[in-house]
Parts: structure tokens; sequence; C-alpha cells
């Protein structure tokens, strides 16, 4: 299989400080790739520097396609979702607000979106003229991950989606990012600083460390191996 | 004012202003007592603004509070000008600390909006109390002076009141102001009481902008109206303030010229004529310089250093 | 300090704190309202002064949602929101002065409005933005200036006239004489704010300008061009200080280039009022100092039309000090 998702030698800095020295990785279509690494290491940084959001050089190539300079709405278009850290919510609009910005980038009808948005979130269709910032934690999230999905990407970045979350909760979001993978061939790269939580879900795992890939492997390889476990995952 | 200039500097500027009278016309002496008039209100809008960071948009309404002194205390008690400014510089302190604690409670935008509209009301009062403020017709001072008084009183009290800004500055209370501008939450950390250097700073700014508006009605043959202090005033002390940019005396100077010379001088472009040739240049000059210059004069004279350095 | 003194001080500090939760401001507004029926079923003169004072509110109402588009878009006040208006008005006289009918030039000022609304954002604010308050503050404090040399350099400072669309009759309802003017300033701005208003709640593009004013970053990565909607913000801030200039002018009798710089506070006054992030708060607040102006100086002896100016600032004053965050705000100033 081809890689949806290609980082060669990206570097990627805010002001004066360099956030990434060289990151080179690839994300197969159909797969869950999780990215993880001490604070600091520049996990965030990376889907910023996809998602165009940060200043960056190196190459990225999306699907093939070079993405050069284009910045966040360009690669939205693409079919590239981005759910920040802090879930990006609208606080002060509606859920239905949020949903139909998630789809801002789509011409015509979103009626289909929206239909296959609630059979994930079934509970979104009955709140849909709740303020967005009402809702809990969780019910945040989850609105995020929702408004995502109604641009129909062909990835998702998703940063930190356990944040502040019970573990419940996450457990549940993860199985819905799992049936989005499976039933809708969705490609995901994920940040998670729970890194075992991750690498259950994932397919293949990265590890970044002071903005560079120390480590890559399948999610198999780096759950069975202890000493990376216990010195680059923490468990 | 970091980079304050040496002594033999602050001597050559001392000569220069001494022997320029001698040199200039009488037209041109005006003028230079208009740029004398300008730097002590933009000397003393700088240590609000540029210091502690409050946005005033209504410092015309202290001149004209500082004319108005003036004018009545001429016209009523035939007092000595020199004291009516003395007189001016009280008064609009006291006034300044008195606006100074409501604009406590505002900042950024919000100050400006009320200083805004403060400048545009004051100029209605002395028509509706015109038996003793003269109404549209103003008041008259029993003395008026020459140019040459003028520019002397101006430069004058430029240089006492710049000694004056100079000493506060490098005090306790420039440091407090600094450490307002800086960082409020972290003034108040290191003790700093905030509620009195911001007040305070409101006071003495308020206090020298009355001081130039005695000289202000004095040059226009001591008469004080309410159209000679309309917002626009108020607006010039702020672009001055903003043209000079933060932290040099240079730039202060600077400030000053660019608001008491260029309406002159774009009286006389052609095409637009006479009176609104003046807003046109003038408003087309500013907006051009924030541009370009977002830190103003200061900020020019630092860029320049950094590549004579480099 | 005496200790007298530093009590003082922290009293008056701490009456800032938000006293008015949202229930009491709508007590407020309905008792408001009540007030005003059962003053205008009394009293004629009551019901003309009424009448009167809503329709210059509806035009301060339409500058103050001029102001609160821009503020809630670009945190940017734009002072030199009322001297445009003026422009786009003298825009509109010479339209008529070559001829157009009056309706066909006032749709035409919109359109142009919008355009220099636009131009302006992105020539002028646009580099300014990310720099500090005070950059962006001359900016428009030099197009205030810049504009109002342009027009007197152009038209000139003496008084214009210009036809009233509406008209000199009057209603009659009740005994008491309404003028079509006020009538027609009423529906033209109300038209124009619902009109805006429905642009915003219900189409694409409205939901992309809110998102951008709220979060644009969040924004951005869905996709809404951040840059042009603020632009797009600034085009229709325009158009809204048109539409107050151009139902201003028959009010004022003459158009001269003062028209708009006493609207300006007003308008201040009304958007501080409702709350600066707040449009329904433009709206009640410019319709509100409308009224309480033309009832003040109608009963009140003391106080002339000489002193409605620095009434309005006392308003504005007061409401600073006592909510800040206005009728309908959400947020407080920020204060230490």
């Amino acid at each position: 299989m081809t890689a949806l998702l290609e980082l060669e030698d990206v570097e990627a800095r805010y002001g004066p400080v360099h956030a990434l020295h060289g990151v080179s990785l690839g994300v197969e279509e159909g797969s869950i790739v999780a990215v993880l690494g001490p604070n600091g290491a520049g996990k965030t940084t990376t889907l910023r520097a996809v998602s165009g959001t940060v200043r960056r050089s190196g190459r990225i190539a999306f699907a093939g396609r070079p993405l050069g300079r284009l910045g966040p709405g360009a690669v939205a278009r693409l079919g590239v979702a981005h759910v920040p850290e802090g879930r990006g919510t609208f606080a002060e609009l509606t859920v239905w607000e949020n949903l139909r910005l998630g789809a801002y980038t789509r011409r015509g009808s979103i009626q289909p979106e929206l239909e296959r948005v609630f059979t994930y979130f079934p509970w979104l269709s009955e709140r849909r003229r709740q303020e967005a910032g009402t809702l809990s934690g969780g019910e945040q999230q989850m609105l995020a991950l929702a408004r995502a999905f109604m641009l129909r990407p062909r990835l998702l970045l998703l940063d930190e989606p356990s944040l502040g979350l019970a573990p419940v909760l996450v457990a549940e979001l993860f199985r819905i990012v799992q049936q989005m993978n499976e039933d809708d061939g969705l490609t995901v790269l994920v940040v998670e600083q729970n890194a075992q939580l991750a690498l259950q879900a994932a397919h293949a795992g990265f590890v970044l460390e002071a903005g560079r890939v120390a480590l890559a492997g399948t999610s198999e390889e780096l759950q069975a191996d202890d000493s990376v476990r216990r010195s680059y995952l923490g468990y | 004012m970091r980079n304050l200039p040496g002594l033999v500097t602050v001597l050559a500027v001392a000569g220069v202003l001494a022997a320029l009278p001698f040199l200039l016309s009488d037209y041109h002496v005006s003028l230079a007592a208009q740029v004398g008039i300008f730097f002590i209100a933009i000397l003393g809008l700088n240590i609000l603004t540029g210091y502690t960071g409050q946005i005033s948009i209504g410092h015309g309404a202290f001149m004209a509070i500082g004319g108005y002194t003036t004018a009545v205390l001429s016209r009523d008690h035939h007092t000595n000008l020199v004291l009516t400014m003395v007189a001016a510089f009280a008064i609009c302190f006291v006034v300044g600390l008195i606006v100074g604690l409501p604009a406590l409670r505002l900042s950024g935008v919000y100050l400006a909006l009320v200083t805004f509209a403060l400048a545009i009301s004051i100029p209605q009062i002395p028509l509706q109390y015109s038996s003793f403020l003269g109404g549209s017709g103003g008041v008259q001072s029993s003395r008026t002076v020459d140019n040459l008084w003028i520019y002397a009183a101006a430069w004058t009290a430029s240089a006492i009141l710049f000694v004056l800004a100079w000493l506060i500055l490098r005090g306790r209370i420039g440091r407090a102001f600094r450490a307002v501008r800086d960082s409020e939450i972290a003034a108040v950390a290191s003790g700093v009481e905030l509620p009195v250097y911001k007040t305070l700073a409101f006071g003495i700014s308020a206090a020298y902008a009355g001081v130039a508006g005695s000289l202000f009605v004095l040059a226009t043959n001591g008469f004080a109206q309410p159209s000679e202090f309309d917002v626009f005033l108020s607006l010039e002390l702020l672009i001055g303030v903003a043209i000079a940019g933060l932290g040099s005396l240079w730039g202060i100077l600077a400030g000053a010229a660019f608001v008491a010379l260029l309406p002159q001088i774009s009286t006389s472009v052609p095409v637009i004529g006479a009176q609104h040739g003046r807003d046109v240049v003038f408003g087309a000059a500013v907006i051009l310089v924030m541009l370009l210059v977002p830190d103003g004069f200061a900020g020019l004279l630092r860029r320049i250093r950094r590549l004579a350095r480099a | 300090m005496s200790s007298a003194e530093t009590s003082a001080i922290a009293g008056f500090r701490a009456r800032g704190i938000a006293l008015a939760p949202a229930g009491a401001v709508a007590v407020l507004l309905v008792g408001g309202a009540v007030f005003l029926l059962v003053g205008c079923l009394q009293s004629t003169t009551f019901a003309r002064l009424t009448v009167e004072g809503l329709a210059s509110g509806a035009v301060y109402s339409s500058l103050a949602l001029a102001l609160v588009l821009v503020y809630r878009a670009t945190h940017v006040i734009n002072f030199a929101q009322g001297e445009l208006a003026m422009l786009t008005t003298y825009v509109a006289y010479q339209l008529i002065q070559w001829g157009l009918s009056y309706w066909v030039a006032f749709f035409a000022t919109l359109a142009i409005a919008f355009v220099l609304g636009l131009v302006l954002q992105v020539a002028l604010i646009r580099p300014v933005l990310h720099r500090s308050v005070i950059a962006t503050v001359i900016v428009t404090v030099g197009l205030f200036i810049l504009i109002d040399g342009v027009v007197n350099w152009i038209w000139g400072a003496d008084l214009k006239f210009m036809p009233s669309p509406f008209g000199n009759g009057a209603f009659n309802l009740g005994g008491v004489a309404i003028l079509h003017l006020y009538v027609g300033m009423l529906a033209v701005v109300s038209a124009c704010v619902l009109l805006v208003w429905a642009l915003f709640r219900f189409t694409k593009l409205g939901l992309g300008m809110r998102a951008a004013a709220v979060r644009p970053a969040a924004a951005a990565l869905v996709g809404v061009r951040v840059d042009r909607m603020l632009a797009v913000g600034w085009g229709l801030a325009a158009v809204l200080g048109a539409v107050a200039g151009l139902m201003a002018e028959p009010s004022q009798l003459f158009l001269s280039p003062t028209l708009m710089q006493s609207i300006l506070v007003y308008a201040f006054a009304a958007a501080v009022l409702g709350g600066l992030e707040s449009p329904a708060g433009a709206v009640v607040g410019g319709l509100t100092i409308g009224v309480s102006i033309s009832l003040v100086i109608g009963y009140v002896p003391q106080i002339s039309s000489e002193l409605q100016l620095p009434f309005a600032f006392a308003v504005l004053l007061v409401v600073l000090l006592v909510k800040p965050s206005g009728l309908f705000g959400r947020r407080e100033v920020r204060r230490v």
C-alpha cells in the first residue's frame, strides 16, 4: 500500500524556536498511527506541520501531492481534518453550527454527512440547538470528532484526544475512531500522551524525541519491547 | 527617556534655540514656538501613554482648561501671565488626578473611547455657561504678547518641564511607571500601588497639557475659544506621541515638529488648497508613518543604531 | 497613603464587579418599554418626543452596529466609522446631483460603501492589526482626519441640500402627528439591520464570519478564510454606516461635513451600553440613547440641546464604571 501521508526531513519553528529538527515518517492509507513521546518532543507541532498551521520546511506529501506552503484551509480542502489540542470547538455557536462549520469547505447539501455523523453520535442529533460551550468536556471532544468527520476526510489528525477526559469516555472515543477507520477507511494520525492506550488502538507508532523520530515500528513491536516501553513510553 | 543626550548635546541644542530668533523671520519664530508648545504637551502625554500605557484621546480638554485658566485669570484679575501658567499647571494636575480615578477602571480601547468622548464633549461646556466662560465668543485675556515672548516662554517652560520629567522618570516613580507599562500584574506583585501611579501619571500629563494650553491661548492673541480646542487637537497630541515613539527625547521633538509644522507646510500644497490641504496631507502622512514605522521615531532611531553597529 | 484612602480605592474597585445578572437587564428593558408606552398614551408631547427619539436612536443603532461588527471581528475601534459614513452620504449626494433618483443612488451608495470598507480593511488595517493597539488607533484616527479633509476639499464645508425621500407629510395617530420621516428612518434602518442579521444567522458566509470573529484559529482549520471574512465584516460595517448617514441627513435638514461627528459619540455610548461585542446590544443601546436624550431634553429644563454630548458622555462613563460589559455583554473589561 502506498503511504497516504509522507513526511521527509520536516523542520518547523515558532519564531526563533525550532520545534522539529527533521521528522520523517509515513502513514499508510487505512491505518491508525500513533505519535508518541514526552512533552515538548514536537508531537503537536508535527500535526500542525501537516495541516499547515505552523511554518515548516521539508517535504510533506498527501496522497502523492506535495503540500508546499499550503495553509490550513487549502489542506482541509484536500481532505485533511485536524482536531487540535483543546478541541477547537466554537463554544459560542450551537452544536449544529459547529457541525456545519466542519463541512465548510464542501459544496452542496451536507445532509448525507450529517446523517453519517448522527449514526456515530446519535445523541448529538437531539442537542442540535444547544450552545457548544455548555456541553461537558467529553461531549465537546466527541463534537470535535464529529465536526472533523463532517469534512469526509481521508486523513484525520487527532491531537491529545484523551486530555481531561474520564477513562470511560476515552475508551468510547477510541472505539468510535476505530469504527470510523474500519467502516469508512479513515486514516488516522493520533498524538497521545497515553501511549498504552494509543498503541492498543493503533497499527503503528512513531516515538518522537527532541524534534526527531527516535523510534518507529508496528504497535505490536513497540508494545512487546520492554526496554522501549519503559524508557520511551513510560509504562 | 533612557537615551539621554550628553551635556554637550544639550548645550548645543540650547545654543541653537537661543540663536534661532535672531535668524528666523517673525512667522518662523511663531512656528518654532508652536513646536515648543506641542513639545510640552506631548512630553506630558508620553508619560501617560508611553510609560503607563494608558491611551488618552482627550488631552486637548486639559489644554482647554489650562488655556481658559490663563484667559479668565488675566481678564478678571489681570494676573501676571507666567503666574497663570503656574495656576494652569496646578489646576490641571488636580483635574487630571480626578479624571485618572475612574480611568483606573478602564483599559485599552475603553479608555480611548471615553477620553475621545471627553474631547468632543468638553468644548460644549463654554457654550453652555457662556456668562462666565464667554460662550462661542471666547474669553480675551487683558494682555497680549508677541511671538518672541511666546517662543522664549515656550522653550524655557519646555526646558524646565523636561528636567522635571527626567527627574521624575529616573527615580522611584519612573521605575514604577515602567513596571506598570511592562506588566501590570507583575507590578502589583512586586508591590507597586497601581492606582497611585496610574492616577499620578494622569495628573502629571494633564498638568503639562495645561501649561501647553496656556501658551496656546497666548499664542492666539490671548484669546480662548471653544473652536480652538476641538477634538482634532486631542487627536494631534496622540498622533504626536505615536510619531515620537517610546524612549527617546529626540522622538518627542520629532513628534512635536510633525504635529506643529506639517499642517502649516501643507497649507501651501498645490491643487488641494489651504484649509483642506492641511487635513488631507496630514491625515495621509499619519497613516503612512504608522504603516511604515509603527514604533515611531524612537523605533526608527533604534533600528538605525542597530544597523550602524552591525 | 492613609488607610481611609486605600479602603476607599479598594471599595471603588469592588463595586466594579458585574452586578446585574441577565434577569435584571430584562426587567430593566421591559420596565422601560412599559414606561414609554404608558407615557405615550398619556401625553401627545411624550409620544412625539418618543417617536423622535426612536428615529434618531435608529440612526445611532446603525452606526453602533457598524462599530460592534468591526470590534467583534478585528478588536479595533474604528474611530473613522462616522466620517466614513459621512463620506458615503456625500457620495449619494453627488450621485443625485448627477441625475440618479434617490433610491437608485441609495443602493448604489451601499454598494460603494461595501467596497470602500473592504478596501480600507485590506490596505490599512490588515498591516497594523498585529502591532500595538496604539498603532491601529492612530491609523483610524489618521483616516478620520484624512476623510474630513477630502470631503471638505471635494465638496466644501458649505451646507448642501439633499431631498428627503420621505417627504414632509405626517401620519395622524390618535391625535399625535408622526412625521413620515421618522417612520421612514425606523423602517429603513430596521430593514437593514434585519437583513444583516439574517445574513449572519442563516447563510454559510455569515457563519464563517461569526466563526472567524470568535475563534480565528479554529476557523482557519475548518477552511474559513479568516482574512477575507474580516474584510467582508468591514465592508458590511461601512454599509451600516452609510445607512446611518443617509438616514441622519434628512433629520438634520442639511448635509455638512460635521454630520456624523456627534452621532459617533452617541454610537460609542450606544455600543458600550449594549456591550461592545453584542449586536443586539448595539440596537437596544442606540434606541435607548435616542429616546433618553429626546425625553431628557424635552422635559428637563437645565439640560438644553447643547449638553446633549456631555450627557451621552456621562452615560458612557457610568456604564463603563458600573457594568463595563454593557447590558448584553459577556466578558468583563480587563482590570487589575
